[in-house]
């Protein structure tokens, strides 16, 4: 059972995990994810890659607390282990030297932007990043993003930090103001689809990856098809990065809604359980 | 000791089973297996052939005249330790094996009357050995020091696990999953092989030996290079036709059309008939109409699913007539007991939607039988003008699978056909690549467990002799 050697809040409700998995962390590359189950009556959920450290054997995982397994993942510290890690999973990014590279994170979807704009930057694109956030809390990994990228702009809806409004303001300006080779832009299915139409008529390479409901990752069941290009797709073993001019979100975005009623019982349920537990202690 | 005149009158012995309308409420078995009076009686038929037709029919050779003497003279501990001599999964084989086309079909006692039924027979002596004793394992022979990596834990590769581990080599094996067992534990539904009794199998397998990684996908976790290059000696590649094929026709990615991997994936191996105490939700059946597509074994399971969820109509729509459905006798007959309502000679040309996206009806297209096709069965012929559309609240498509992608594309030196099937010599199961062997669904496309079962041990003979002579 793979161990948590650190675990940390980054931001309401969103925690960061270095989880020891030597070989994961030795063999993943930018864009691939992996799936994990937390106890034997768990459900299998898929999480990007951060990071990985090949020399303490770690890879890095960012969660949401929305669902009840990123609730339970989210309530695990330092030392506690996760049942079932399995990966590295899906196509890792298509990485070349674009020339001028923005990648777009909105929300958690920053910790899935991060490792390819590091691999962005590593193949000599000028790479700017463009993070956004509900509020000042909500912007994640700023300063990871500093370290790698030649530029980073921040958003927020509210405008407590950086600049008062959506990702998709930013990147117009930087559209105005230079010539933008290549876009990747992760987040709230709204955010992917908003960005998709600025770059659609400027002709901008425009990559998303999408995060369709999914249970063995490996191509098995078929649950996480998503229609590109009018085509079906599975993500988890074609993608799950896709031409974001391409995609079909009104569809994903529905898939995704399959569970609705049933999630909200799985919540309520756990925390029911956790308040009970809580008044037990 | 009776006469064979004698023999051939003793009427086949039924199976005690769950009945149909108490059955379509649970997940138990449906089969409650012999009792030790039914299993004797039932031995009793076997008229001890001096050559035995029945062995011909079975694709892992068990030595079947022998273990039912054996429980003829009710010794069921003898006689499940004969049928380990050739199958180590003898309850399993003897729950999903289609017998009835392999050594059943190939009885002599058939010939006249009904044949011995020598599933059941084996079903018996494998439960009444785990009931009452434990599963005992057979002597291994003295260690090798050659290395096996076995990549899939379903029936192939737990069959050449077993094998290779008596034969004194050590055995990893591989499993993508975070279970053991594969098609045994994801596809094939509690209520025809309790996930319990599979396990047991497997832990005899672990007793013996073979060492178990679950959660590695090979070609992603590690490549087949590196096990060889890791110190394997050689490498049995076993990961079933894990890619499901869909219809490809419009409304099909609507919510609440599902692969029969997915559905069945979900309350097999996720559970979901236990949500929310179990966390994987599946389709909510309750009270609502369910359409399977597809006549096969995994049709029947899917559709018997759905009645257990609590479906108010489970249909199975098949393209061609019954005569032509590949399932087996035995399921269709269990379906039908339990309410599913079968549409023969109707093809789906479209699923239709509501205004947010949830299935609400199929549109079908009366077929006629024509001249028969390469697989030998009459080809359905779609019939003018004959369109209709069912009402339905979740699809189910279950016309079979094709290969998964992953080994293809992280080995490059294997050789593969165009739908993706690893090319093998029929005889010593070798590949393109040295040290290499593959058998099992990813060599033939979508078959039985038996089969599987039966590339394994020619699998791990061939490998046995490969590692003896290599060097």
């Amino acid at each position: 059972m793979p161990k948590i050697i650190s675990a940390k809040f980054i931001a309401p409700n969103v925690k960061q995990f270095e989880i020891l998995s030597p070989k994961i962390a030795q063999r993943r590359k930018p864009g691939q994810f992996v799936i994990i189950r937390i106890d034997d009556s768990g459900e299998r959920v898929p999480l990007t890659i951060a990071d990985s450290n090949t020399d303490t054997g770690t890879i890095t995982i960012i969660a949401q607390g929305v669902g009840k397994t990123t609730l339970e993942l989210n309530a695990l510290e330092a030392g506690d282990n996760i049942l079932d890690v399995v990966g590295p999973l899906g196509k890792p990014s298509e990485i070349e030297n674009f020339g001028t590279a923005v990648s777009i994170g909105g929300g958690v979807g920053t910790a899935i932007a991060y490792p390819t704009a590091v691999a962005l930057k590593e193949a000599g694109n000028h790479t700017i990043s463009i993070i956004g956030g509900r509020s000042k809390d909500f912007v994640i990994l700023e300063d990871e993003m500093r370290k790698v990228c030649d530029e980073v702009y921040v958003t927020t809806d509210d405008g407590s930090y950086g600049k008062k409004g959506f990702v998709t303001d930013q990147l117009n300006e930087l559209i105005a103001q230079r010539k933008i080779d290549f876009v990747l832009a992760i987040g709230p299915i709204p955010m992917m689809k908003a960005v998709a139409e600025v770059t659609r008529d400027k002709n901008i390479k425009t990559v998303v990856s999408l995060n369709p409901i999914m249970i063995d990752g490996t191509g098995m069941c078929g649950g996480c098809r998503a229609t590109v290009d009018n085509k079906t797709v599975f993500v988890c073993v074609d993608g799950p990065e896709f031409d974001a001019h391409k995609v079909d979100f009104k569809t994903l975005d529905r898939r995704n809604r399959t569970y609705l009623m049933d999630e909200k019982i799985s919540r309520e349920k756990y925390q029911c359980e956790s308040e009970k537990r809580f008044h037990q202690n | 000791m009776l006469t064979n005149k004698e023999r051939m009158k003793i009427a086949r012995q039924d199976m005690p089973m769950q009945e149909g309308h108490i059955r379509v409420h649970n997940f138990n078995e449906v089969n409650l297996g012999f009792t030790e009076e039914l299993a004797k009686m039932e031995a009793l038929r076997c008229l001890q052939c001096p050559k035995p037709t029945c062995i011909e029919g079975c694709p892992v050779g068990i030595k079947i005249d022998q273990f039912i003497a054996l429980v003829a003279e009710g010794k069921y501990l003898e006689a499940a330790a004969k049928i380990k001599e050739d199958n180590l999964l003898p309850a399993i084989c003897g729950r999903v094996c289609p017998q009835e086309e392999q050594c059943e079909v190939k009885c002599v006692v058939g010939k006249k009357g009904e044949p011995v039924a020598i599933g059941r027979l084996e079903r018996f002596v494998a439960d009444y050995e785990r009931e009452h004793v434990g599963i005992r394992t057979p002597e291994l022979k003295p260690k090798t020091n050659k290395k096996v990596a076995i990549v899939g834990s379903g029936p192939a590769g737990l069959s050449c696990a077993g094998d290779l581990i008596q034969m004194g080599h050590d055995v990893t094996v591989f499993e993508a999953l975070h279970n053991l067992g594969g098609v045994l534990i994801y596809g094939i539904p509690e209520f025809r092989l309790p996930k319990e009794i599979v396990k047991a199998e497997i832990e005899s397998l672990k007793k013996l030996g073979v060492d178990f990684q679950v959660n590695s996908i090979i070609g992603l976790t590690d490549t087949v290079d590196e096990l060889l290059k890791n110190g394997y000696d050689a490498v049995f590649i076993a990961v079933g036709a894990g890619l499901p094929y869909f219809l490809n026709i419009p409304g099909e990615n609507l919510n609440g059309v599902y692969s029969s991997n997915e559905f069945l994936t979900r309350v097999n191996l996720m559970k979901a008939y236990k949500f929310p105490d179990f966390d994987t939700p599946v389709f909510n059946c309750k009270d609502k109409r369910i359409a399977v597509f597809g006549g096969g074994n995994t049709a029947m399971d899917a559709v018997r699913t759905s009645k257990r969820l609590g479906a108010k109509n489970a249909y199975i729509i098949y393209r061609r007539s019954d005569a032509e459905m590949p399932a087996r006798k035995e399921e269709i007959h269990h379906a039908k007991e339990e309410g599913i309502e079968f549409i023969y000679l109707s093809n789906p040309l479209e699923f239709i939607g509501t205004e947010d996206g949830w299935l609400k009806a199929v549109k079908l297209q009366k077929m006629e039988l024509g001249e028969p096709d390469a697989s030998g069965r009459r080809r359905p012929v779609p019939i003018q003008g004959s369109e209709y559309e069912l009402e339905i609240d979740m699809a189910v498509i279950a016309i079979g699978n094709g290969s998964n992608p992953i080994i293809q594309k992280t080995t490059p030196e294997l050789q593969f056909n165009k739908w993706g099937n690893i090319l093998v010599d029929n005889e010593t199961m070798k590949t393109s690549k040295e040290g290499v062997f593959a058998g099992g669904d990813i060599v033939t496309g979508g078959a039985t467990v038996i089969l599987a079962m039966g590339a394994g041990r020619k699998a791990a003979a061939a490998i046995n002799s490969y590692l003896m002579t290599k060097n």
